[in-house]
C-alpha cells in the first residue's frame, strides 16, 4: 500500500495544483461579491495562451519559454475575465448567464484560433516544466520522498501564492475592503470603498489565477490543448464550495478531490485499485460537495452578497 | 446663531414627481433638528443630497458658511457629516472594530493595526456612554448595540453634523430612552443632530426645533417648546388630523376563535411565544400591542399556520385548526393582512386581478378542471377595484409592482375581506402608509367589526391599538398579558406593560 | 410577461446581430472574407430540403433544452444542469432501445417515458435540495452535471459497448430510432426524425401550462415569491420539486432525440454542449416557448451550416459556437442593449418621431386616473422600495 501512495502522489499533487490556484482564484472573485462559474473557461484560455506562446516561444527562448508562457497566461486570463467583469459589475447582469458566456466563448474560440493557426484544434509544446529534487528536504525520510522528491516550481509557486492570499485576505486592509464588498458592498460604500474598483480586482485576480491553473496543467502532465480541460473548472467551484471559502480549506479540498481523481485515473494500471469502481472515484467530489451544501446550509460559510449585483441608487 | 448646515432652495425631480421643491433648512450647532414628514414627504431624498447620495437640480448648500457641492458620502465624511442609516450598514461576521475601520484602516506594516483601532474604539464608546464591546462580532450583539456601532463609526471619523434617519423604528422602549440620552450626550460634547422621523413624541422629548415637509415642500419650522403634538401634526397632513376613529359601542357576540395554552420554538430555537391563551369574539377588535420582536410573528405565524406551534391548541369556529394547513384554515374563514405586503402579500411581477385570486384560484369558478377562468377572474378584479378604491392605471392588468404602497394595500385587504371571514387576522396593517389610507383602512376594519365579525389586530404603533381595539392584550418576552378592556387603560397603561412592568 | 415581449424581441435581435458582427470581426481578423462566411454558413443550413431537414434535426434537441431552461426560469429557477439531464435522459431512452426488443410503436413510447424520468429524476434532486435544504440550484445542477458525465462515462462501456469505439455505445436498432422512413424521404435523406414532432409537442404543452393553467399559476407564483405563495397556502416545496422535474424531463426528452434520433449511439467524455447552449436559446426566445422554437431553429442553422462553411472557406467550423457563446454574453448583458434603444428612443422622441410606434406594447409608466395622487404615490413606492 505504500509503494502505491508513493508512487501515485506525484501525481496527486501535480493533479491537485492547478485546482487548488483556480479555486484561490475563484475565492477572490467570490470575496469580492461576484460569483464566478466561468473558472472553467478562463483555464481553458490560460492553457491556449500558454501553449500559443510556448511553441512560439520555445525556438528562442528555449526552457524559459515555459516561464513566459505562465506569465502570459496569467494576464491573458485577468484580461479576458473583464468580460465578466464588465457584465457583472457594470452592466448588473446575471452573473451565471455570463460566466456560462465565458465557458462557451472560451471553448470555442481558442479552438477556433488553434486551428487557424496549426489546422488542427491541437497545440502540442515541445516541451513542458522540468521536475526537480529540494536540496536537503528530498532527505528526509517518508515526508522528504513523498513532497520533496521531482517536483515541480510550479508546485512551489501556488503554494506561495496560497499563503500570500491568506495573509492578504485575513491581515490587511485589501482583504478587509474585499470581505466587506462579498458581504455587504452597501456597508463597504458607505466606508467610502470603491466596490466596483474592489469587484474588478477580484475578478481579474480569478481571471490571471484561473490562467495560470490552465497554463500549469499544460506544462506539467498534458503537454498539449485541446480545447479544454475536462470539467476543472468546475472541480475547483466544487473546491471552493466544499473548502468553505477559506484558502485553508480550499487546499484541504482540492488535495482531498485531486487525490480521488488521481486514484481514478491510475486504477486501471495499478492492479490493487482496479477494485474501486472509477465511477464511485470520479464522481466523489461532486456527491460530496453537494453532501456538504445540505451539512451546511444552515452555516454557510458563503459570502452574502455574492451575485448580487451593487448600485449605488439602491440604498 | 452659527449655521453648521445650511441648504438652500434644493429641488429634486425624479422621473414623474418632484421629491424636493424648494426646500431650505439650517442647522444650528450644538442643536437637535428634526425632521418631520409622512413617507414619501422628501425627507430622506434630502438628507441623501446632504450625504452626497444625490446631485441637487437647483440649489445650493452651506457647510461651515462655506458653500460646497458634495458629490459623495466619503466627500461628506470629510466634512464632518456622518449618518445613521435606518437599515444598518454593517458587516454581520465582521467584529465591532473591523467595522469601525473599514475604510480607514490604521496600519502597522503592511497589516492591519486592530488593537490600537480597539482601544480608540473603547476610549471613544466610554467617553459618549454608548458601552459597546469592540471585540464583538456584529452577529452576536443587540440591535441597540448595532446602531451604537453606527454612531461609533462617526465619532471615529470624527463627524461633527450626525443625521438620524427613523432611528427609534427597530429600538424597544427602553433602547429608546437610552438613545435619546445618547443624542443629548452628543449635543452637550458641541455636535449637531439632525433626526429624521415621523414620530412627534420623540420629537417633543429631544428636538430644538423642527423643519415639516409635505410633499416635497417645506410647510415651516418651528420651535419644539414653542408648539405641540397636534399643531406639529397637523402641519405634516395638511388638515386636523383626529386622532380617535368614529365607532359604536361593540356588541360581542360569541368566540369565534379560542388559542390556548399556545407555545412556539422559533427558527433560532429559542421558545418565542409561551403558553398565549385568548379569545375573539364575533363583533370584536381585540389589539395585540408590544415592541417588535416579543413573540409578534410567532403567534401569527402559528395563527396561519405559516411555522408550526410546539403546544397549545387554536380552535376556529369549533374546529381544531392547530394542525390544519395553511389552505385548510383559509377555507375555515381565517383571512390574514400580512405585516410585509411586498414580501408576502402580493407576488409583484403579477397582475392586480391575479393577485386578487391568491387564495383561491385552485377552486370554482377560478378554475375548472384544473384550467383557468380568465372572465371570472377579471369580474373579480373589478369589483374588488371598485368596491375598495383601488387606483390602479391599467385596471385589473396593471402589475402589481406599478402600484403604490397604499393601493396595494388596499388591494390586500379587499382580497381578504372578500373571502368573507369570520376572522381577519390583521398585522400592521397600516404601516409606511400615508395618511388618508390609514384612515380608510382603520374605517374598513371597524366596518368588518360591525358586520359582527372578528378582528384580531397586531399592531406596533401603540396609537393604532388604542384608537381601534376593543379589548387589549400585550405581549412582552414571549408571554401574552391579561386580555382587558380598551376602556380601562390608557397610553400610559399599556406602555409600562410594553415595558414588561406588571401591573 | 406579455408586456414586455416586444422590447425583448428588440433586445434578442440586437444580441444576434452584435453576435453575428463578433463572428465578421473574427472572421475578418483571421484573414477570410465574412459575407463570403455568412453566406456559406447560411446556405449550409438552408440550400437544400436535406439541409433545412439536418437544421431542424439539430435544433430539435435545442428545442427542448432550451424549453427546459426556460421552463425553469419562468419558475424562478435557474437549470444550468440541462446538460447532464440530457444526458441521462438520452442514456435511459439509449439503454431501453438496447435491451428491449419490441415493435416501434410500442418501445418509442417506453424510451420516451425513459427518457423523462432520467432526466426529470437528474432535476428533482436539485429541486428536493432546493426546497428542503435550500442549496441554490445552479451549483446543485453543476455538480449534477459531472455526477451524469462519470455515470455515462463508466456506464456505457460496461453495459452496452460499442463494436469499434471505446467510447460510444452500440448502435441503436432501426426498431428503437426516431427516425422514420417517410420523414427521412421527404427531406432527402436527412437526420431529421420524429423527435421534432415531439419537441413541437412539447412547445405547446408546456406554452399551455404556463399560460392557462392552475399548475402554471402555482408554479410561477412559486418562482416569483416563495413568500407569498406560502402565505397563499400553496405547497411551494413541491413547486419547486415539481419545476425542476418536469425542466430535467424536457431535457431528457432532448436526450433521447440526440442520441436515438440525431446520432445513431451515445458518447461518452463529452458534456454535451446543447444543455448549456439551452441557456442561450431560452434567452433569446425571452424564455417563452414560442420565442424558444424560433431561437433554436436558428441555432440550428448555425450549427448545421457550418460544416458547410468550413468545406468551402477556410474558416474553422468553431465560428458557430463562437457566435452562438458571444450572443449568450450579450444575452446576459441586455441592459446596456435596452439601455441603448432608450437613448435612441429618446432621440428619436426630441426629433419628432417616437419610438412608441415601433414599439406598440412597451413598457410605460402607468398613469394614475387621479393626478394629486399620483405624485404622492409614486414618492410612496419608492420609499418602500428602499426596504427591499
Amino acid at each position: 500500500m505504500w509503494t502505491i501512495i508513493v508512487q501515485i502522489f506525484p501525481y496527486a499533487i501535480a493533479f491537485t495544483v492547478p485546482l487548488l490556484i483556480t479555486s484561490l482564484g475563484g475565492l477572490f472573485s467570490e470575496r469580492s461579491g461576484v460569483v464566478n462559474i466561468g473558472l472553467e473557461g478562463l483555464m481553458v484560455m490560460g492553457s491556449f495562451i500558454a501553449a500559443y506562446t510556448i511553441s512560439v516561444l520555445y525556438p528562442v527562448l528555449g526552457d524559459s519559454a515555459v516561464w513566459a508562457g505562465l506569465a502570459l497566461a496569467m494576464i491573458g486570463g485577468a484580461l479576458f475575465s473583464l468580460l465578466h467583469a464588465f457584465a457583472s459589475i457594470n452592466l448588473n447582469a446575471d452573473q451565471v448567464i455570463s460566466g456560462t458566456a465565458i465557458n462557451m466563448i472560451a471553448g470555442a474560440i481558442t479552438v477556433y484560433f488553434a486551428r487557424t493557426i496549426t489546422g488542427s484544434g491541437n497545440i502540442h509544446i515541445v516541451s513542458g516544466l522540468g521536475r526537480w529534487d529540494v536540496p536537503l528536504l528530498h532527505r528526509i525520510p517518508v515526508i522528504g520522498s513523498l513532497l520533496f522528491t521531482q517536483t515541480y516550481g510550479t508546485t512551489w509557486l501556488v503554494l506561495a501564492i496560497l499563503l500570500l492570499s491568506w495573509y492578504l485576505i485575513y491581515k490587511t486592509p485589501f482583504g478587509l475592503r474585499l470581505r466587506s464588498c462579498g458581504e455587504h458592498p452597501h456597508a463597504a460604500d458607505a466606508a467610502g470603498i470603491n466596490v466596483f474598483a474592489i469587484r474588478y480586482i477580484g475578478v481579474m485576480v480569478s481571471g490571471a489565477f484561473a490562467g495560470l491553473g490552465g497554463a500549469v496543467i499544460l506544462v506539467t502532465y498534458s503537454g498539449e490543448f485541446n480545447g479544454s480541460v475536462a470539467g476543472l473548472g468546475f472541480l475547483a467551484l466544487a473546491s471552493l464550495i466544499f473548502g468553505q471559502w477559506k484558502p485553508l480549506g480550499i487546499l484541504g479540498a482540492t488535495f482531498f478531490f485531486g487525490f480521488a481523481s488521481t486514484l481514478a485515473n491510475v486504477s486501471q494500471v495499478i492492479p490493487e485499485l482496479a477494485r474501486i469502481p472509477g465511477f464511485i472515484l470520479k464522481a466523489f467530489p461532486y456527491v460530496v460537495t453537494l453532501g456538504a451544501l445540505i451539512l451546511f446550509s444552515k452555516s454557510s460559510q458563503a459570502p452574502r452578497a455574492a451575485g448580487q449585483p451593487f448600485s449605488h441608487d439602491k440604498r | 446663531m452659527e449655521s453648521v448646515v445650511e441648504m438652500k432652495h434644493i429641488r429634486k425631480e425624479f422621473p414623474g414627481i418632484v421629491a424636493n421643491d424648494d426646500i431650505s433648512i439650517s442647522l444650528h450647532k450644538g442643536e437637535i433638528l428634526a425632521l418631520l414628514g409622512e413617507n414619501g414627504a422628501g425627507k430622506s431624498t434630502l438628507m441623501s443630497i446632504l450625504f452626497g447620495l444625490y446631485a441637487p437640480d437647483e440649489g445650493s448648500i452651506f457647510i461651515q458658511g462655506k458653500e460646497t457641492v458634495i458629490q459623495n458620502p466619503t466627500q461628506a465624511n470629510s466634512l464632518g457629516i456622518g449618518m445613521v442609516h435606518q437599515h444598518f450598514k454593517l458587516v454581520h461576521n465582521f467584529t465591532i472594530t473591523e467595522n469601525i475601520i473599514l475604510g480607514m484602516e490604521p496600519k502597522k506594516g503592511f497589516s492591519i493595526d486592530t488593537a490600537s483601532a480597539a482601544k480608540k474604539i473603547r476610549d471613544l464608546s466610554e467617553h459618549y456612554g454608548l458601552n459597546v464591546d469592540p471585540e464583538a462580532k456584529i452577529e452576536d450583539v443587540s440591535v441597540g448595540m448595532q446602531q451604537r456601532v453606527e454612531i461609533l463609526k462617526m465619532l471615529y471619523r470624527d463627524a461633527e453634523v450626525l443625521i438620524f434617519d427613523e432611528p427609534t423604528a427597530v429600538l424597544t422602549p427602553q433602547e429608546i430612552q437610552d438613545l435619546m440620552l445618547i443624542m443629548k450626550n452628543l449635543i452637550s460634547e458641541g455636535k449637531s443632530i439632525i433626526l429624521i422621523t415621523h414620530k412627534l413624541k420623540e420629537i417633543m422629548a429631544v428636538a430644538d426645533r423642527c423643519t415639516v415637509i409635505r410633499r416635497g415642500k417645506v410647510v415651516g419650522t418651528v420651535k419644539v417648546s414653542e408648539t405641540s403634538q397636534g399643531a406639529m401634526a397637523e402641519m405634516m397632513v395638511g388638515r386636523t388630523v383626529s386622532f380617535t376613529v368614529d365607532k359604536k359601542t361593540a356588541s360581542f357576540g360569541e368566540p369565534i376563535l379560542t388559542v390556548e395554552n399556545l407555545s412556539v420554538i422559533n427558527s433560532r430555537k429559542v421558545l418565542g411565544l409561551s403558553k398565549a391563551s385568548f379569545t375573539v369574539k364575533k363583533g370584536e377588535i381585540l389589539g395585540i400591542a408590544g415592541v417588535d420582536g416579543n413573540g409578534q410573528s410567532e403567534l401569527v405565524e402559528a395563527l396561519t399556520g405559516l411555522y408550526p406551534l410546539s403546544e397549545g391548541t387554536i380552535t376556529l369556529g369549533g374546529v381544531d385548526i392547530s394542525r390544519a394547513s395553511i389552505r385548510e384554515r383559509i377555507h375555515r374563514g381565517l383571512a390574514h393582512i400580512p405585516e410585509d405586503r411586498q414580501r408576502r402579500g402580493l407576488v409583484l411581477e403579477y397582475s392586480l386581478e391575479d393577485n386578487l385570486i391568491l387564495e383561491v384560484y385552485a377552486s370554482p369558478p377560478f378554475s375548472r378542471c384544473g384550467f383557468l377562468d380568465r372572465e371570472e377572474i377579471r369580474a373579480n378584479a373589478e369589483k374588488i377595484i371598485s368596491e375598495f378604491d383601488v387606483r390602479a392605471g391599467q385596471g385589473a392588468q396593471t402589475p402589481a409592482r406599478s402600484l403604490s404602497g397604499g393601493n396595494q394595500q388596499k388591494a390586500i385587504v379587499g382580497r381578504e375581506i372578500s373571502h368573507d371571514p369570520d376572522l381577519l387576522l390583521a398585522v400592521q396593517p397600516t404601516r409606511g402608509l400615508d395618511v388618508g389610507s390609514i384612515e380608510y383602512i382603520h374605517r374598513r376594519l371597524v366596518e368588518q367589526r360591525d358586520s359582527g365579525k372578528a378582528v384580531l389586530l397586531v399592531s406596533l404603533e401603540l396609537d393604532e391599538i388604542l384608537d381601534l381595539a376593543d379589548r387589549i392584550g400585550v405581549l412582552y418576552h414571549g408571554e401574552l398579558s391579561e386580555i382587558y378592556d380598551a376602556k380601562v387603560l390608557d397610553e400610559h397603561s399599556v406602555g409600562l406593560m410594553m415595558a414588561g412592568v406588571q401591573q | 410577461m406579455k408586456v414586455k415581449l416586444p422590447k425583448e424581441l428588440t433586445v434578442a435581435f440586437i444580441a444576434v446581430l452584435l453576435g453575428l458582427a463578433a463572428g465578421s470581426v473574427l472572421m475578418a481578423l483571421t484573414g477570410n472574407n465574412p459575407f463570403e462566411g455568412f453566406s456559406y454558413l447560411f446556405r449550409g443550413g438552408l440550400m437544400s430540403l436535406e439541409r433545412i431537414g439536418n437544421t431542424l434535426a439539430t435544433a430539435t434537441p435545442l428545442i427542448l433544452t432550451g424549453l427546459s431552461v426556460a421552463f425553469a426560469f419562468n419558475t424562478g429557477l435557474f437549470n444550468i444542469g440541462a446538460s447532464g439531464q440530457l444526458l441521462f435522459g438520452g442514456f435511459c431512452a439509449t439503454a431501453v432501445g438496447l435491451t428491449l426488443v419490441l415493435p416501434k410503436p410500442l418501445i418509442l413510447p417506453l424510451m420516451m417515458l425513459a427518457a423523462i424520468l432520467g432526466g426529470g429524476l437528474w432535476g428533482v434532486i436539485p429541486g428536493y435540495l432546493k426546497a428542503r435544504f435550500n442549496v441554490h440550484e445552479v451549483v446543485a445542477t453543476i455538480m449534477m452535471n459531472w455526477i451524469s458525465y462519470w455515470t455515462v462515462y463508466y456506464a456505457v462501456p460496461a453495459y452496452f459497448k460499442g463494436q469499434f469505439l471505446e467510447t460510444e455505445s452500440r448502435k441503436i436498432p432501426d426498431y428503437a430510432s426516431l427516425k422514420a422512413g417517410w420523414l427521412t424521404g421527404i427531406f432527402e435523406g436527412s437526420y431529421i426524425n420524429l423527435g421534432l414532432i415531439v419537441a413541437l409537442a412539447a412547445v405547446a404543452v408546456i406554452a399551455l401550462i404556463l399560460r392557462k393553467t392552475v399548475l402554471g399559476y402555482e408554479l410561477k407564483a412559486a418562482g416569483f415569491n416563495r413568500d407569498a405563495s406560502q402565505y397563499a397556502g400553496m405547497n411551494v416545496n413541491r413547486s419547486i420539486i415539481l419545476s425542476m422535474a418536469i425542466s430535467g424531463g424536457l431535457a431528457g426528452l432532448g436526450g433521447m432525440t440526440l442520441y436515438t434520433g440525431y446520432a445513431t449511439s451515445i458518447q461518452i467524455g463529452i458534456l454535451p454542449s446543447q444543455g448549456f447552449d439551452g441557456i442561450a436559446v431560452s434567452l433569446l426566445g425571452a424564455n417563452t416557448p414560442l420565442g424558444v422554437l424560433f431561437a433554436a431553429v436558428f441555432f440550428g442553422i448555425l450549427h448545421s451550416g457550418k460544416g458547410f462553411m468550413n468545406a468551402m472557406t477556410n474558416v474553422p467550423p468553431q465560428i458557430g459556437d463562437t457566435i452562438i457563446a458571444t450572443i449568450i454574453y450579450f444575452a446576459a448583458t441586455s441592459v446596456f442593449i435596452e439601455r441603448g434603444i432608450d437613448t435612441l428612443s429618446k432621440k428619436l422622441k426630441t426629433e419628432g418621431m417616437s419610438l412608441k410606434n415601433l414599439l406598440p406594447r412597451a413598457r410605460f409608466r402607468p398613469k394614475s386616473d387621479d393626478g394629486s395622487v399620483d405624485h404622492q404615490s409614486a414618492a410612496e413606492t419608492s420609499d418602500d422600495g428602499k426596504e427591499r
